[in-house]
Parts: structure tokens; sequence; C-alpha cells
């Protein structure tokens, strides 16, 4: 169990002021210490994008992989040490364009590991590209004419590869972001909690003012274990109708729980021993 | 089996060779050198009389030439049964049948002919008959393998399908993934977490690793990779051998970091070097490539059982503890900083970012001239405390040096048996380079050719890149057929003639 103190880096976040990415860090920070992450329980993975940096702010070990790559270092980690908490840190363009298989893959074998998405549909990293999840007629420095390939929902996406827990929050509400990275977590299976971000700097529409204007969260009536509905939430988006919460929800064993010889012990609970090989040779003679 | 598959091998038979095929089909043999001999078996007849389908001939056809050549039945029955374990007893008794009799028939009909190549032996020495794609999956075992992540491809996927079955008994496990990148990523993570971690591709599946390589490599993750060449570039003749990769494994990914790569010759090196590669990915902390190709891969080579009862476990600067102001890249002298997992309570960020003794990203200039150092002193230590002096067969003072690598080495053997005045340097460390050794035998050779199956002479290459020496004259193959000891022999001659 880390304090707020314990968790600091003597590094602070290098991000544009107003940036998400800093309320995303708050949060992370706040849910650690309630949940109890720590350097003795839990590994971070990081893809590329300014998402990539956070590992220099969150004194928990963490792996900075490629663009596009943090999701299978993650998966390696869970599959030979199924006790610690595994999240990624990752973009719109790290998961939704240059690691888009590992993503589905990932959600397919329901690993038991937490994607969190920084969604902000701009590549900031590199002053201003458009992402996967930039909308249709969006102008930017690689789109000047506006954007004509559609965007790639990422909410759809994973509940269709086989998604178990499935979220939207949105950055600026710090005490529910970090309520929701702490359930995604607590659930056996994929994770993934989709981030709607601003970038400040870059993406001039979809500011705080925006996503304040125009989210809402589902209703209690809401039943998250209803596939279909999930998929009709997951499609909305539109003025003063962009839902947040759990969109879908399915309790079933995660990858990790189903390889039957790790089920008493984690791969890495023994070290490595040199191994009697004698009794396979009768194949070869 | 048909017409033209004696027009396209005639030209391989000798004088006392023998052609074997079905009486009934009456080939034309006019075309064959005159002292071959041709047996006619009614293999057809032999089949349907003893009651098996038509697809049984071919066990007729390999019961007969056991004949021709002194074989022992009861081996041919034993193998029979072991090869259809998996099907019903009536296939295996069928099979047995169809055999005696093509056996008996043969014997009896060519009773003159038989040559005495298979005769059974006194005091028969146990011996394993296996590929090196067997045996580096069986070394991976033994030198305590936990996590393995395989994408299957020509010509190492036999690799994963001796390992899948294993997993549960040896307590280790095997994943594959849905594509090589994932393949390579996954395994840093499990040994992140500290597992000794593998993979295994062919080139295409490399050219797909070649960024988590140079990961691997400022991470310090050891990983271990099995690269099995082929037929390249692109799809090329998969199936079909090559050693065309060396250039790509000993520079794939962008700039500076230890590339620790070893290359195995048939399939007893092969598990013998996987078991070293292990240990020097934990000793050195990063990739270490082990290359084979296909033709060791996926042919059968017979040895004693292998023996690696002095092998030790050597998982390097490696600690489970918590430490005080732990740093995983702190400044050393061999390049080599103490490794922790993550879960040991210390803290660390494997960073792809060049970074700082804890990993966190830096771009100060004096940290990474420090870091660069560190990381690239590694492949010096591991030339001066881990590199054997390199394989030398033959005589030392042998006029002519044959120098290869890898799969070559069988033939090059066997064309030594019949050249006197010839030695050969067989490379298995390709990276670090024995440079000193090397230098000292091909200085001291007249004649030195360099035997490769590949357009460029790679090897060639590196050996001037490592050692400024040039090897004037080569013997190459890219044909996918690996080199013949014949064609070894005429060229060795034909120099010797010359000189």
């Amino acid at each position: 169990m880390a304090t707020m103190e314990e968790l600091t880096t003597p590094h602070l976040p290098n991000f544009c002021p107003g940036c998400g990415d800093i309320s995303i860090w708050s949060a992370f920070k706040q849910a650690a210490v309630k949940a109890g992450w720590d350097k003795t329980n839990t590994a971070l993975t990081a893809g590329v994008g300014c998402h990539g940096h956070m590992l220099n702010f969150v004194k928990i070990p963490g792996f900075g992989s490629l663009h596009g790559r943090a999701v299978p270092v993650a998966e390696g980690i869970k599959l030979a040490n199924s006790d610690l908490n595994v999240f990624v840190y990752t973009g719109d363009g790290d998961s939704l364009a240059e690691g888009t298989n590992h993503y589905i893959h990932a959600a397919r074998r329901n690993h038991d590991i937490t994607v969190i998405l920084f969604d902000n549909a701009i590549y900031g990293l590199t002053t201003g590209q458009t992402s996967p999840r930039s909308p249709l007629g969006y102008k930017s420095k690689s789109t000047p004419l506006g954007n004509i390939d559609n965007p790639l929902n990422p909410l759809t996406t994973v509940i269709a590869a086989g998604a178990t827990f499935v979220a939207r929050v949105y950055a600026g509400d710090i005490p529910k972001v970090s309520q929701m990275l702490i359930a995604a977590n607590e659930h056996k299976g994929f994770s993934l909690v989709d981030i709607l971000q601003p970038c400040y700097t870059f993406n001039k529409e979809y500011t705080h003012e925006f996503y304040r204007e125009n989210t809402y969260w589902l209703p209690e009536t809401y039943d998250p274990t209803d596939k279909t509905a999930a998929f009709e939430k997951a499609q909305e988006w539109d003025t003063k109708k962009i839902p947040l919460g759990v969109f879908y929800k399915e309790d079933k064993p995660s990858y990790e729980q189903q390889i039957t010889h790790m089920q008493d012990a984690p791969l890495v609970s023994k070290e490595p021993v040199v191994k009697d090989i004698s009794t396979l040779y009768t194949k070869y003679k | 089996l048909d017409q033209p598959s004696i027009e396209l091998h005639k030209d391989e038979l000798t004088n006392d060779a023998g052609v074997l095929f079905d009486e009934a089909l009456n080939f034309d043999t006019t075309s064959l050198p005159s002292g071959v001999t041709i047996f006619k078996i009614p293999l057809a007849k032999l089949v349907k009389e003893a009651g098996g389908s038509e697809i049984m001939r071919n066990t007729a056809s390999l019961a007969a030439t056991l004949a021709l050549l002194d074989g022992n039945f009861e081996h041919l029955k034993d193998l029979i049964s072991e090869e259809f374990a998996h099907k019903s007893e009536e296939i295996i008794s069928l099979n047995h049948k169809v055999a005696k009799a093509s056996f008996d028939y043969a014997k009896e009909k060519f009773a003159d002919k038989i040559k005495k190549v298979l005769t059974q032996k006194e005091n028969v020495v146990d011996q394993v008959v296996i590929t090196a794609n067997e045996s580096c999956a069986l070394g991976a075992v033994a030198a305590g393998l936990q996590f393995a992540a395989i994408y299957p491809m020509t010509p190492t996927t036999n690799i994963l399908q001796v390992l899948a079955p294993l997993q549960e008994k040896f307590g280790f496990i095997y994943k594959q993934p849905e594509d090589e990148i994932s393949a390579l990523t996954m395994a840093l993570g499990a040994s992140h977490a500290g597992a000794r971690s593998m993979v295994a591709t062919s080139g295409g599946g490399f050219a797909l690793m070649g960024e988590a390589y140079g990961l691997a490599g400022i991470t310090e993750t050891p990983v271990v990779i099995i690269e099995g060449m082929r037929g390249a570039p692109a799809t090329g003749i998969p199936t079909w051998t090559e050693q065309g990769d060396l250039k790509m494994i000993l520079g794939a990914h962008q700039g500076d970091f230890p590339r620790i790569v070893l290359a195995a010759g048939d399939a007893k090196e092969a598990f013998e070097l996987t078991m070293t590669a292990f240990n020097l990915a934990d000793k050195y902390q990063g990739p270490v490539v082990m290359i084979m190709d296909k033709i060791i891969c996926e042919d059968n080579q017979s040895f004693p059982p292998f023996d690696y009862s002095d092998y030790v476990l050597d998982r390097g600067k490696y600690t489970r503890e918590k430490e005080e102001d732990f740093q995983r890249y702190k400044f050393s002298e061999d390049g080599i900083s103490t490794r922790t997992i993550v879960g040991s309570g210390n803290y660390f960020n494997a960073n792809a970012d060049e970074h700082d003794e804890y990993g966190y990203s830096s771009e100060d200039f004096d940290n990474r001239n420090m870091q660069m150092e560190k990381r690239n002193q590694k492949l010096a230590t591991c030339a001066k405390e881990d590199m054997p002096e390199p394989i030398l067969f033959g005589p030392e003072d042998a006029q002519v040096t044959l120098v290869s690598w890898g799969s070559n080495k069988g033939s090059i053997l066997e064309a030594l048996k019949v050249l006197p005045n010839v030695n050969f340097l067989h490379l298995t460390w390709i990276n670090p380079f024995p440079v000193e050794a090397v230098k000292r035998i091909l200085d001291r050779s007249k004649y030195v050719i360099d035997i490769e199956c590949n357009f460029s002479a790679q090897m060639r290459g590196w050996i001037r890149e490592q050692t400024g020496i040039k090897i004037e004259d080569t013997l190459l193959r890219y044909d996918g057929r690996p080199i013949f000891a014949e064609q070894i022999i005429e060229k060795v001659k034909k120099v010797m003639g010359e000189k």
C-alpha cells in the first residue's frame, strides 16, 4: 500500500497546460492509493504518444514499449505473473492505428489486463495530425482538406472482439475516472477504460467545455450485460448525447484463469532450473 | 515413382546405384548410366495379395529397399508400429503383412544383388535420431525455459509443436500469438516479469521482430530468438534451404546495441547453443539470436544422447530482493547492471527511451554517452568471458582452408574424408566474433575458400569487416539445395590442381 508521496517520482509531468493527461495522472494515483497498487504488486506498460511519458511520473515499475506494442508486453507480464495488477497506458494512435491487431486480440483472448485508452482524437506528440478517432471532415496538418477516413470506434471494436469490461469516462471528472479504473482492475478479464480527454494544444474541437456540455452518464436502469444495447449505446455520439459509464460487462473466465497448470502459483513464483529431459529421448530413438 | 523422377535424378547415380520401381509400370531406363541395377518388383500386386490398399505400395517399396541393403526386418516392423501408433491395429498389421511380402520377394529374387549397407551391427550404441528443431526445443526445456511465444513459420514450426505438449509437465507456458511482433514483445513482457523466455521464427518473422529486437537491447531484457533460415527474399522458396539472413540479423534494428549471434551447424550444436543462448541472454541482459538453416531444422541426424551434465544455469547479475535505492541501469565497468523483476518491490522503468540509471527518460548528453558505452561494452565482456575458440577440423597446417558456418558443416566434413591436405574452420560464434583466432588460422593457410548457401557470400563480408582479411575464392549455392560434398571435392581438387 503506497501513499501519494511514495508514488511520486522526481519528475513532474511535462504535458501542456490543460492536457487531459494531467487529470488522468492524478486520477490514477488516487486510485492506486485507494486500491493499494504499488511497486510490489503492480506493473505498468505504455506505448508511444504523449501518454507514454506517464511512466516517468508514477513510481510503479513500468515497461515503456514501442508504438502500438504496450498491449503484448502487458500480456507477457500477466502470463508470467498472474498475481500482478497489469495496466496498459495507450492512446488512440497507439492502439487504434499502429497496434490495432494487439488491441483486438487481447480483447478476444480476454487477458486479465486493464487498457487505459488516452483518447484525444488527435496525434499530439507529433504536433497535430488526424487520428483514427478524429471525426469525418476533421481538418488537421495531415488532412488540410478534411478527414475522409471513417473513424474507428474503440468501444464497439472490443465488444465485438470479446472484451468483458468496456467503459468510458471523461478525463476532467477525476473522482469518476479513479473509481472506474478501480472497477476495471477488479474485473477478471480484459477491461477497457476509454478516457475522453482534450488535447488543448492541437484539438480545438474536443475541449473540456465540449465534453462537460455533451457527455452524460448511462442511467442506473441501463443493463450492461445486454450486448445489443451496449453496441447501440457505444455508437451514440451527438450534441449532448455522448454516454459515459460501463457499456458492457460479462463474467467469463480470463485467459490466465484457463491455463490449468498455472492455477496453484504464477509461473515466476519459481526460479528456472535445469530440467532432466532424458524421458523425452524415447520419442527420438 | 514416375518417368520424370528417373530423368531428374539420373545424373546423381553412380555405377553401383540401383533403381527400384513397380514391375507393372515398366519405365524407360535407357537414359540411366550403364552400371545401374534395375529392380523391378510387382509392388501393387504384392500389396493386393496381402489385402492392403494402394497407398501401402510405399511400405512395400521401403521394405524391398531394406531387403536389398541387407537390413533387419524386425526394425522396420517396429518402425511401422510406431509410425502408425495413432491408427487402428488393422492398419498396422496390414502394413506389416505388406512389408513382409515385399521384403521376402526382394530378398529371394535379387539374392545375388544384395549390398551389405544396413547389415545388423553387433554392440549397438544407443543413439537419438533428431532434427535441429527438436533438439533446439529440448535444449530450451533443459535450460529451464519458462515462456515461449512462437507464431508458426516454416522451417521452425516444429519447435512449437515439440514444446506445446510439454508445458504442463515441465512447468512452462507456450503461447501462440497473433503475429511475430506480438511474439517478441510478449516474450519481453514475460522476461521483464522474471521468466526465461524465447521466440522462434524464420527470416520473414524476424523482419517483423526487428523493432522489438532493439527494444530488448535498450531495455536490457533477456530473450532468446531462434531464426531458422529459408530461401528468401519475401516468401522466396519457403520449403528450401538458404543462409541469406546473416546480414539482416547482424544489422536488424536502428542504432547500436549488443547483438549476440550464434549459429548451429547440426542438431547437436543446436541443442548446445540453445542452452548457451539462455545463459548469455540472462548474463548480458538482452537478445541472443541462435541461427539455424532449413536443412538442419527439418532433417534427421543421429547422435548419442546429449550430455549437458556440466551445464550451470546462470541468471547473471540478478536480484528478486528489495534493495535500497535500486538503480536498474547503474553504470559498470563490464557494462552489466543488476537486473530485477517487476513485483520485487524495486522501482525501475524498462524504458524504450534513452534513460538514466533508474530508467527515467533522459536526454542529457553525458548520461546518453555513458548508457551507450555501458550497453555496448557488454559485447566486449562477452567476447572476453564467454566466447570459445572457433572449431578447426583437419590438420592445422593444411594447404587449403575451407571457411563456413551452419549446415554446410555436414557436407564439408564428408568431403574432408577424401581431402587430406585441407582443413575446415567452422564458425558458430558470429557476434562477438573470434577475431584473433580466425586471423591466425586464415593467415597460416595458403588458400582459403568461403563456402556458403547464399548469393553474396555474407559470411565472407563479415569476416572481412571483423578481421580485414579478404577471402578471394568462394563456393556458393542459392538454388535452395544444400552444398553437396561432391561439389566441395571438385572445387578443392580444381584449386589444388591449378596451384
